[in-house]
Order: C-alpha cells, then structure tokens, then sequence
C-alpha cells in the first residue's frame, strides 16, 4: 500500500503548518501569526523537513563542501527538539550561531543572514515555533572529516566572516528598498545560494548575487545583468516568479522550487514588491565572454533540440509563457556555469506551487534517451542561440554529472528520472 | 485478517474523473476524504512525459495504462441463450485504471447531451407516439433530471478544463459558427476552438454546401493555454495526434492529472491510497447504511476502511459491480423485468466512413484527440425521425485524431489485410485518406444487463461480472441510416473513392469501438425503475452514492465524459449543500 499523503511532487503540503489559521482565540494569536510569517519569509522548512519527515522535525542532510551535515528539530520537543530552549538561547543561535549549551553550529545554519533579524522577529519565531506540534526525533550526527569536526574551527570562521553589525537602513533609498534588503540579507538568506563563496565557504563579499554553484546545480546571477541576471526582468515579473514560481521567462526548478513552495508564495504581495525592488537594484555582474561555438556540434544540438525538445519548448524556442519557459534569452540558460542546463536536461525538474498555480509543471529526464554528447551538443545549441551566448558544453562536464546524479540507478519507471 | 483503520467522513471508491472532481468538492466542505485505487500513481513527466508519450506499441498495442485483463475482467455474452466467456484480450473497449484513469488516455472530446436526451422517453413518446419508445422492447426511460439543472455543473467542467469550442447557443441565442442544436449555454467556451487542418475544413465545406451545419469539435485538448479555478495550469495543444489510448506528455490534454489533482492533493484532508483494490462494501444488518469499505493492497493485506459517506467513483462496470457482490440495491432479472441493478446496460453504436483522394495531401499525422468539424443535423431528435422507423441518432465528424502509423492508415474496399498489396495500398493512401466517424446514440433494451457470472471468478475469488449485449434493430436503423447522411458529405468532397464501415451484425468484443460503456446503476425517479435518485444517491442505501456513467438510463450519441462529469458536480452539490446538514435521502419517495 502506497499512502500518498504528501504532494507527490515530492514536496509537502504547504497548507498544514505555514498557511493553517491562527485562531483570535489562540492566546498570542497576533505574534503567533507573526512567527508563522516569517518562518516562511526564512525558508526554514524546505530545510528542517526531510523527506517523508514531519515539518521542522529535520534530519535533511546538506550536503556542503566540508561534509554531511543534517538539520536540526526545531518542533518543540523537550529531549530532542527546542521544547527546552529560551527565548535568549533561541536568540543567540539566530545571532552568534551557538546553540543552548552555547557550543557552536555550523554556519550551513545561515546565522551569517539570520542575525540582521530584529530581536521582536525572532521571538515571534520563537513562539510560532515552540506553538507547533511536538515530535521526538533525534536527527543523525553530522558526516564531517577532520578538522571539521571539531566545532572550534567555526569560531575562528566567525571571526573571519561574521558581520554581527544589526540592520542599519540605508536613508538614501525607499522604505520599500529598505524593507527589501532586510528581507533578502536577513531571514531569506539569498546570498547563502546566489552570492559566490571562497575556499572557506565565506562570502566573496565584492560578488554578491553574481550567482554561484551549488552541489548539482546553480544558483543564478541575480544581478541587473542582461542576459544572466535579472536585467531584462520587470519588478512586477520578479514579483509574479517569487509567488508562483513562473512567469514569462523562466520557471522555478531545483531548489528554489522549494523557496518558492515553502517560502516566496506565503509572502505578502507588499513583502514580495520590496524584494523584488532591492534585486532590481543590485550593480549588474560583469559578462563573461566566451567565443563561437563549433558549427558541428550546434547542428547536431538542432537536430536533438527538433526531436527531444520542440514539443514543449517550441520552434525557435519561444516555449508558452507561464507554462513550458522560453529558452531564448533566458538567463538560466546563459549563466557561466552550465550545471543547471545539463541536470534539468539530465534528470528532469518540477517547478514550485503556489495557491494561485497548483500545477507543479514538469520536465521530464532524458538521461535514459540522450547520451551526455548528445546533451553536450543540444546544451552548446541552446546556449548559444535565439539571442544566447554562453561556453559550449563538454561531453565530460555531462559525463561527470550524471554520475554526481547517480541516474544510471534503477529508476521507479523504466523512462523517468526518478530514483527508486 | 482484517485492519479496521480510523473512520473518515468519506471514501471515494476509484480515482479517475468522477472520484477526482468529487474528493476537490468534498474536501473544500470540509471533510476527511480517502480516495482508494486500485492501480498505480500516474504522473504526467514519469508515466507519459513527451519524450516517449507517443509509443503507440507500449500504450496502444501494448495496453501499458490499460487494466490487465490477467487479474480482473469480465464476461461477455450477445444474449441470454449463450456462455458468456472472459475477455482475455481488451478490444472493442479499453478498460482504464490508476490514478485518473479513462481520464489519461481519453480523447477529450467534451460535449453535453441535448435537453430532449434527458427526456428520451416522455419527448418521443409525445412527438412520435407511444409505440416508437416500446418497439422492440426498449426500455429507455427519462433520466429525472433536466439540461436546465445541469446547465449550471456542464458549465463547471468546461471551467475545469478549459474547454476549447464555440457555443452554438448562448442564453436561447442561436451563435454563427456554432453548434446551432445544442441546449442553451450560460456563456461561451473558456477557450476558442482549435485550428482545423485539411480534411476537416473539406468536411466543413461540403457538409455546409449540403445544408448541414457545421462547427469545431468542443475539445479538452486545448487551443491555447489556460489556468483553471483551481489554479492547474494546462500548456496549448501541438497535435501529436496520440490522444485516446495515450497520455499527454504537454499538459495540453484536460485530465485529472491536469486540472484536479494539483490542487486536491496539496489539501490536508485529502489522502490518496494507491494499488489498493476495493472488494465490497459493508452494510449494516438491515442493508439500509453502509458501513464502509473493506479493501485488499497490493501486499494482499485487508483493510476495513468506516466511513460516513460511500462515493462508487469507479467506473461504470466496478460500480455496478460492487453494488452486486456487496447486496446493494436488487439485481436486474431480464426474465420478470423485475430489479433495477444492472438493468439498462447500454453502449454506443459506431460506424464510419474513410474518404479517399488522389488530389489532396491530408497530413494525417498532425491531429489531435478531437480535431474535428462536426455536423450535430442528425443526432437525438435535432431531425424528424417520422416514418425511419428508430429513435435517437449520432454526430457525425470528419475528424483527425491521428495518423498513428500501425492504428490508422485506411485502405480501400478490397485491400488485403497484410502482404504486399496492403503495403502499396497504405503507401498511397497514407497521406491522402481519413475517416468521418458516425458517432450514435445506443437505447436500452430489456434484454442487455450486466449480472455476476456463475462461472468465472477474479483473483480474490469474486464472481466476474457478467455482460449480456447486443445492438437492437433500433440501432442499426438509426447508424445505417446516419451512415449514408455521412457518405452523402464524404462524395461531396468528390474523392477518389469512399468506403462505408456499416455498424453490422452482434456486438463482438473483438474490434475496438469505443469505452463509452453506460446503464447498470441507473437514475430515475422513483426506486422501482432505477438505482439512484437524480443526485445519484442509491434509493435503498441512502450513505452510498454511485457516479459515473453507470447513472445513464440510456445512452446518446454523444461521447459521455462531459455529463459525467456534470452529473458528479451536480451530486457534490446536493451532498455538500443538503445532504451534510441532514444525512439521508435527497428524495423522498
């Protein structure tokens, strides 16, 4: 018997913990609902939520640069959750990144962004967190190599890269800008993706939201540039992609599927116009250039593109707006780095929900019907036609990650993408 | 040994449309809603994505979203004089299950039955007197309820879908372009009509130059895209032309997958229980209240699944069928013409003409599952049926599905069925040929009903059910007589030759038909001629409900999905609205 009691998109309902009402009658309604808000405006499930586990139960294991690390449980169980926590301990974990015996999380907690949130925020989330319904369950202990392991080294990373400084507004801009960048550096913790890291995995400060890579995929230039970056997207569009996670350009897939699930789609319309407003603002990263690709390999990608392609996408790339995203001057596919493209192509990717667009529109994976040449071919074709222009594509960067994505594993159906 | 879970409010028994469009109404009043089906979760990107969608051995010949006949199927019989036997090979119709069932492998093809079909018995009894409804022993009967009470739950599926047409009728206001015959609508298709390519714009033509009046089949393979209430997002058609007997692999084909299931599956109250197969449902000792439903997963584990509510949401074979094995209501006896389950069994009567050029180039191969121009001139009394001899009647649509390379390429009269001959004949008239279908009406008749076979038993042991079918002197007057309306456009269009597929002799399972399977659990007015009252609650077990086609006292010439799928709207209705406030019957009798 299989229990389908989740979306099987493979995301949970949203509408239990994050959109479920509170109640005038609850005692604190009003700083209950607060908490709620912005546990969204934080994305706190997409990482305290593993696969098939209660919400903010964690146990998701993230996968970063220095080893496994799994998510806490943030339900208010007293052995194995926060049930014990104070509100001064809760504060001090969203700011100083220690936990209540004072000893040192590491900054896959994003901490660095947290602690811009003020003290009246965080208790609200404290609150709508110790509200939730309780579950025993101790997350396994972190996979991390050596010197890692030892919590000590986070202290000295802190000194390196913690700015503790507290939201300073920026009096020269809006009300709304301000409220964007408290947003954005604060609680969304954009940057965390889309702001390249250093060797130590802190910020390259001088590169924010210049887009970066992110295990198996990218997190994309959100940059005012042209053709990577958001330079060709509207305020509005930003906004209609943070609530629906589609708009005329693009569709939200990968991680930030999630965001836009658990995150960006709870938001305010006002919240999500503020965000918006500040991305629109950033200083556009530079383009890098890449030369002409080879005339062989973009007629093989036409050939491929005809074929495997055009029935959603279209002739000439122009896809259906909002439904199947047009790949012509589409920034995702431009960016440097060309991870993205080549695992949509290889495994497939469902794009976030909202209450507004339920349909978690889906590419399928072609990883059993096209070899990683063949994506090589089609990926270079993509990237550099209808107005694109981006780095040709190797058959050994595809080779590479399909074995990173483990899809020559057994599949649940002979054609999909999805592991067993 | 059976586990008896924790009781809900209410259980849908099968997950195609019906189950689909009543658990979205059941879960927005409120209630704790388990779906069972008996079949696999089916999603667009992993069981038909674009990439292979269009495998017509897998699908077609292969029957890969079809039930396997191997575990469960049912027997067949033209009368009661013969052995009915199992069908161990689908043919004339393709049995659905998994999650949205016929509703992934349909055509789309949306329409709504005419206000006079609803009153098949009293309007031909009254136009053309008593003896045209009791010849040959027809025993069609009004259904209880009217167009003008549907109107309003027609108009919701097309929201649903986003129904591609143009409204003949708006408000009593006959429409150019439309289909002038149909009942009065309350506004105009979600979205325009799709594009007709070659060969139904000739039938258009000549159909017009004849007198007829045509306009663009009503399609749920969308014209354009479109967002529906629920927020499910549907992508514009590309006529691949792998519709019926396919997934949709573009998001363009209206399904449950496409329109309902994104939003009822993010509900909290809602769950969805997969390849969990329903065996009977229980009732207290007097048979007045359902209690439940007992079912067996696929690890052959058993369940007792309470229940306040009992929605037979399978199709219309499972759902007379359950009512059967589990004692609801009392069996159909075609000797007295006493019971009322399993009585009216009814199908579709199909015929054809393919229409061959040596001038023109038809590119079969871009079609959709209901690219067609239709002439509605002929179908349930839209004409004078004086004198002819039969009531009722059929569409007739110089239509494209297709031109799917081992199903559909038409050769002419004379054509060897393989060899070299046939391989000639498919190359020169490949590109050149297509078929007009002849779509009819099929009346009840008391000697076609479905009963459990005495034989023949399904892998748990449960007697088959028991098909006893065949077309009536009545249904073949009315196709032949359709059939020839159809070959006068088909010379019309001056062709090289035409060949006539004639509706002849008994129904045989072997050739494929259509699954417009109907009748079984009947509506009506009162218990002693039907199963359900017109919101399709059953007379004797007023907490069961049984949707579906199986409420069709007789069948029309439309294809039946769209009254379907209103009758199930208009039942969610009366439940949500009367029925959840005062548990009991809806009509008193």
């Amino acid at each position: 018997m299989l229990t389908i009691l989740a979306h099987p998109a493979g995301a949970l309902a949203p509408a239990g913990i994050l959109s479920g009402t509170i109640s005038d009658a609850t005692p604190n309604a009003e700083q209950l609902r607060r908490g709620q808000y912005l546990v969204a405006a934080g994305d706190c499930l997409s990482c305290h939520t593993r696969a098939g586990g209660e919400a903010l139960a964690g146990g998701l294991a993230l996968s970063t640069p220095f080893g496994l690390i799994y998510t806490a449980n943030l339900t208010p169980d007293k052995q194995t959750g926060i049930g014990s926590w104070t509100e001064q301990q809760f504060y001090r974990a969203m700011h100083e990144g220690v936990d209540d015996q004072g000893i040192n999380l590491y900054p896959a907690f994003p901490y660095p962004w947290f602690q811009l949130t003020s003290r009246a925020d965080d208790d609200a989330i404290f609150a709508f967190l110790k509200s939730t319904p309780p579950v025993a369950y101790t997350p396994p202990a972190d996979a991390l190599p050596f010197p890692m392991n030892f919590r000590i080294v986070v202290k000295v990373w802190n000194l390196l890269f913690l700015d503790t400084a507290a939201f300073r507004a920026d009096s020269s801009q809006s009300a709304e800008w301000n409220r964007g960048a408290y947003l954005v550096n604060g609680l969304g913790h954009c940057g965390d993706c889309h702001t390249p890291k250093n060797f130590l995995g802190g910020d390259k400060s001088h590169q924010a939201f210049h887009g970066a890579r992110l295990g198996d995929w990218v997190a994309p230039d959100l940059t005012s540039n042209e053709r990577t970056g958001l330079g060709s997207w509207s305020v509005n569009e930003v906004a209609e992609y943070l609530q629906n996670g589609r708009n005329v350009h693009a569709g939200a897939g990968g991680p930030m599927a999630e965001v836009i699930t658990y995150s960006t789609s709870l938001l305010t319309d006002a919240d999500r116009h503020a965000i918006a407003v500040y991305l629109k603002s950033q200083v556009a990263a530079p383009s890098t250039a890449s030369g002409a690709p080879d005339i062989g390999t973009m007629r093989r990608g036409a050939a491929i593109y005809v074929d495997a392609c055009s029935s959603c996408h279209l002739d000439d790339g122009v896809g259906q707006p909002r439904v199947f995203p047009p790949l012509g001057r589409n920034a995702m596919v431009q960016q440097g780095d060309a991870t993205a493209v080549e695992h949509v192509i290889l495994a497939g990717s469902r794009i976030g929900t909202s209450a507004l667009r339920t349909t978690p529109l889906t590419m399928p994976s072609f990883a059993w019907k096209l070899s990683d040449a063949d994506i090589a071919a089609v990926s270079t074709y993509i990237r550099n036609s209808w107005g694109n222009q981006a780095a040709a594509v190797t058959a050994a960067e595809v080779h590479d990650l399909r074995k990173a994505l483990h899809l020559d594993a057994d599949r649940l159906t002979a054609n999909s993408g999805d592991r067993l | 040994m059976t586990t008896t879970l924790k009781a809900v409010d209410a259980v849908l028994v099968g997950f195609g449309w019906t189950g689909a469009i009543m658990g979205q109404q059941l879960c927005d009043a409120g209630l704790e809603v388990v779906a069972l089906e008996r079949g696999p979760w089916r999603d667009t990107s992993t069981d038909f994505a674009t990439g292979f969608a269009q495998d017509e051995l897998r699908y077609m010949w292969r029957h890969h979203l079809f039930q396997n006949v191997s575990y469960d199927t049912l027997t067949v019989r033209n009368n009661t004089a013969q052995n009915a036997l199992p069908i161990r090979r689908l043919g004339a119709f393709l049995l659905g299950t998994g999650v949205g069932s016929g509703g992934v492998h349909w055509n789309g093809q949306i329409w709504r039955f005419l206000p006079s079909d609803f009153q098949a018995k009293s309007h031909n009894q009254q136009r053309y007197g008593k003896k045209a409804v009791t010849d040959y022993d027809l025993s069609i009967q009004d259904w209880g309820v009217t167009y003008e009470e549907l109107e309003p739950h027609y108009d919701q599926f097309d929201q649903l879908c986003g129904t591609s047409g143009k409204a003949g009728n708006l408000n009593g206001a006959i429409q150019p372009g439309g289909n002038p015959f149909e009942g009065p609508r309350s506004r105009e298709y979600p979205t325009p009509p799709m594009i007709q390519t070659y060969a139904p714009t000739l039938f258009g033509q000549e159909a017009a130059s004849l007198g007829r009046h045509p306009f663009p089949h009503p399609t749920g393979n969308l014209s354009e895209s479109y967002v529906n209430p629920l927020g499910a997002q549907l992508g514009a058609c590309t006529y691949c032309g792998f519709c019926e007997k396919f997934g949709c692999g573009n998001y363009s084909k209206a399904s449950p997958q496409t329109t309902v299931l994104p939003y009822l599956m993010r509900k909290p109250n809602f769950s969805l229980r997969t390849e969990c197969e329903v065996l009977r449902v229980e009732l207290t000792a007097d048979r007045k209240r359902a209690t439940g439903v007992t079912y067996v997963n696929s690890a052959g584990e058993e369940f007792f699944q309470p229940a306040e509510l009992v929605i037979l949401s399978a199709y219309v074979l499972q759902n007379v069928r359950l009512m059967l094995l589990s004692g609801i209501g009392r069996p159909y006896d075609p000797v007295s013409g006493e019971g009322v389950v399993g009585r009216n069994y009814a199908y579709q009567t199909m015929s054809s003409v393919n229409v061959f050029f040596d001038d023109k180039i038809l590119n079969p191969f871009i079609g959709a599952g209901a690219l067609a121009t239709v002439i509605d001139d002929f179908n349930g009394d839209n004409f004078d049926h004086s004198g002819l001899g039969f009531i009722g009647g059929a569409y007739v649509a110089g239509m494209v599905t297709g031109g799917r390379p081992i199903e559909m390429i038409y050769t002419p009269e004379g054509t060897p069925a393989w060899g070299l001959d046939w391989k000639h004949a498919a190359a020169k008239n490949y590109l050149k040929s297509f078929s007009i279908s002849v779509h009819g009406s099929c009346m009840s008749h008391r000697g076609n009903y479905l009963d459990l076979d005495p034989t023949y038993r399904d892998v748990y042991g449960r007697p088959m059910l028991r098909m006893t079918f065949d077309f009536t002197g009545n249904e073949h007057r009315m196709s032949d007589y359709v059939t020839d309306r159809a070959a006068e456009v088909a010379r019309a269009m001056n062709p090289r030759e035409i060949k006539l597929n004639r509706r002849v002799g008994s129904f045989s399972v072997v050739p494929y038909q259509t699954t417009h399977n109907t009748g079984g659990a009947i509506m009506g007015e009162n218990p002693r001629d039907s199963v359900v009252n017109k919101f399709l609650q059953c007379w004797d077990v007023p907490n069961v409900f049984s949707l579906g086609s199986g409420a069709f006292p007789q069948n029309a010439g439309y294809n039946p999905t769209g009254t379907v799928a209103a009758l199930t709207y208009h039942a969610a209705r009366e439940i949500t609205t009367r029925y959840l406030r005062a548990p009991g019957p809806l009509v008193q009798t």
